[in-house]
């Protein structure tokens, strides 16, 4: 088997909490604590859990969110968890994040055109705005946007809409690797289907590698190829898709999937 | 007679000058013992009916236009607000679906369950407690007797919604209207809060509305369901009727857009476009602009309510099924 593009080794990040107070014990919260894994190029991997289980700090603590402790990401050759912030930088065109809700953090003043910019300002990837523009609107139709959408503001767009404009802002620079964390928990059941639709058929025409983290165990076998999951910072059990739905080995997956609310089948 | 008869009710929400009406024409009717569940999507109008039974639309933006609502035969619409109390809490309560914004930080959990007893039952502070210990019990909290003096921060979501469930049941209601209790839960906690009710429901015999963007959640659970799009219901059936015959395309695209966790789909059937916001005018059915089936009259005229089969009823020009 080839090399693969991703290859996270005895992964932990741990935090220190309750610090606070005259002869109070530190004690560390091990979010992650040595997590293996890899992804080759052109696949989706599923990291599924429950909330607090660390999957969101792996993907933070993979794109520089968070320290590492102890471990090894190494990403086309390269560690990326021993590079300096200003080695990384460079890299981030590489690896990109899609989050729950792209516009919480963001500046609501600029325009769509504005945002989607950016980031091939900082990168070098055009000369001048015509060729931003050219590029922007070819991108907003790629995840089923009207080029004029550019001209507009992010209050101006439903749920939906902006987290098309988050996974156009993200494809834009033709990423490596994508790390999604929970891209459609907030969205409405309709809309949560079309944008996995998207992201399954952005991801299959670009070939862009995918680490796809969720606690939606339905989402997770719609775009995987394989599937870990998480338990209390460790991984309990990684396999293909099937196998994991199938034929699940870990006591924790299969309560998990024994706990999805059945539903009744339709007699076609 | 029903425990619960909603008949067209029709709530507003004051925009400027103009009155937007967020619920239509919905009738609901709950028997003794049975469970109702309301599904569809953020915005369709299930809460807003949630509350207006509970007689808590004070606290929205939202008002009754028209219709009634009868509870054990009398209208609570007619009822002085304090009537109204006396009903709410005791013979009703509502669970909601982040406890934590219902809890008191400040107080102790058994201390919140006291006073939900005390404010229908004349009882001394120890019989109160004793109560409270007895719900708790009833929860299935562990170690009650200590955890009555833990604050709700202490708890775990999933136990915190267990404490809100206990103060729901303080006094015995006969309706317990459920609003998205799970969604906040992790899927293994949701198992066993569902389970919870459940049995609950079987040892007191109560009714209960329970309201959830998840088909799976209501289908585990519910009797029967009624599905909400924008304001109205567009189907509604026993479960079983309508998972085996569904007929409105919204409801076949609301099926069709889950992930199915036994089988692998190539692509999802996802309803196209969205819900369109409230001063959006819809001419026609409100579907129409995202219905695979839309034609001619879906357009223009606005679909009654119809019958395909005995109790089960759809708001469609074109029902899909065989069963049309």
């Amino acid at each position: 088997m080839t090399r693969p593009l991703l290859e996270v080794r005895e992964l932990r990040t741990h935090f220190s909490i309750g610090r606070s107070g005259f002869m109070r014990r530190k004690s560390v919260l091990r979010a992650v604590d040595g997590v293996s894994f890899s992804i080759h190029e052109g696949e989706v991997l599923s990291l599924v859990g429950e909330s607090g289980c660390g999957k969101s700090t792996v993907g933070r603590t993979l794109t520089h969110l968070e320290t590492a402790t102890t471990g090894s990401a190494v990403f086309d050759g390269r560690d990326i968890l021993s590079l300096s912030p200003a080695e990384f930088r460079p890299l981030r065109r590489d690896i990109q994040m899609i989050f729950q809700d792209p516009f919480a953090s963001l500046n609501p003043r600029l325009s769509i055109e504005q945002k989607l910019a950016e980031p091939l300002f900082i990168h070098r990837l055009v000369r001048d705005r015509s060729e931003a523009r050219e590029r922007i609107a070819a991108t907003l139709e790629l995840v089923g946007m009207d080029a004029e959408s550019m001209s507009r503001f992010p209050h101006e767009f439903s749920g939906g809409q902006r987290q098309r404009i988050g996974i156009a802002r993200v494809m834009i620079l033709t990423p490596r690797l994508v790390i999604a964390d929970e891209p459609v928990s907030a969205l409405d059941v309709s809309i949560q289907a079309q944008v996995l639709n998207l992201l399954k058929r952005l991801q299959r025409d670009s070939g862009v590698s995918m680490l796809f983290i969720s606690h939606d165990l339905g989402a997770v076998r719609h775009i995987s190829d394989r599937i870990a999951v998480m338990y209390r910072g460790t991984l309990v059990e990684t396999g293909e898709k099937r196998q994991i739905f199938e034929t699940p080995r870990h006591a924790y997956t299969r309560r998990l999937l024994a706990s999805i609310p059945r539903l009744e089948k339709r007699i076609a | 007679m029903a425990l619960l008869d909603i008949r067209n009710l029709d709530l507003t929400i004051a925009r400027g000058s103009e009155l937007l009406p967020v619920v239509q024409g919905v009738s609901l009717a709950v028997e003794e013992n049975e469970t109702l569940g309301i599904v569809g999507e953020s915005g369709c109008g299930k809460s807003l009916t949630a509350l207006a039974v509970m007689g808590l639309l004070e606290g929205s933006a939202a008002r009754i236009a028209g219709g009634s609502i009868h509870f054990q035969g009398r209208n609570l619409l007619a009822l002085s607000p304090e009537e109204r109390r006396r009903v709410m809490g005791d013979q009703m309560a509502m669970i909601f679906q982040e406890p934590m914004t219902s809890l008191n930080p400040v107080y102790r959990v058994g201390d919140q369950i006291k006073e939900a007893v005390l404010q229908h039952r004349s009882m001394s502070g120890r019989q109160a407690h004793d109560r409270a210990l007895e719900l708790l019990e009833l929860v299935r909290i562990p170690d009650p007797a200590r955890r009555i003096d833990s604050f709700p921060h202490q708890m775990s979501g999933g136990q915190r919604q267990r404490v809100m469930i206990a103060m729901a049941l303080a006094c015995d209601p006969k309706l317990l209207i459920a609003d998205e209790p799970t969604t906040a839960l992790d899927v293994t906690v949701q198992k066993e809060v569902l389970e919870l009710v459940r049995s609950l429901q079987a040892r007191t015999g109560m009714s209960i509305v329970l309201i959830s963007h998840d088909l799976g959640v209501i289908s585990e659970t519910c009797d029967k369901v009624a599905v909400m799009y924008r304001g109205r219901i567009v189907e509604q059936a026993s479960t079983s009727t309508l998972f085996s015959n569904m007929s409105h395309p919204y409801t076949l695209g609301l099926l069709g857009s889950i992930p199915a966790t036994d089988h692998d789909v190539e692509w999802l059937d996802a309803i196209p476009g969205r819900v369109p916001t409230l001063d959006e005018a819809v001419p026609g059915c409100a579907f129409h602009p995202r219905c695979f089936a839309a034609r001619g009259s879906c357009r223009t005229a606005d679909p009654d309510a119809a019958a395909v089969s005995p109790a089960h009823i759809v708001r469609c020009h074109f029902p899909q099924g065989s069963s049309s």
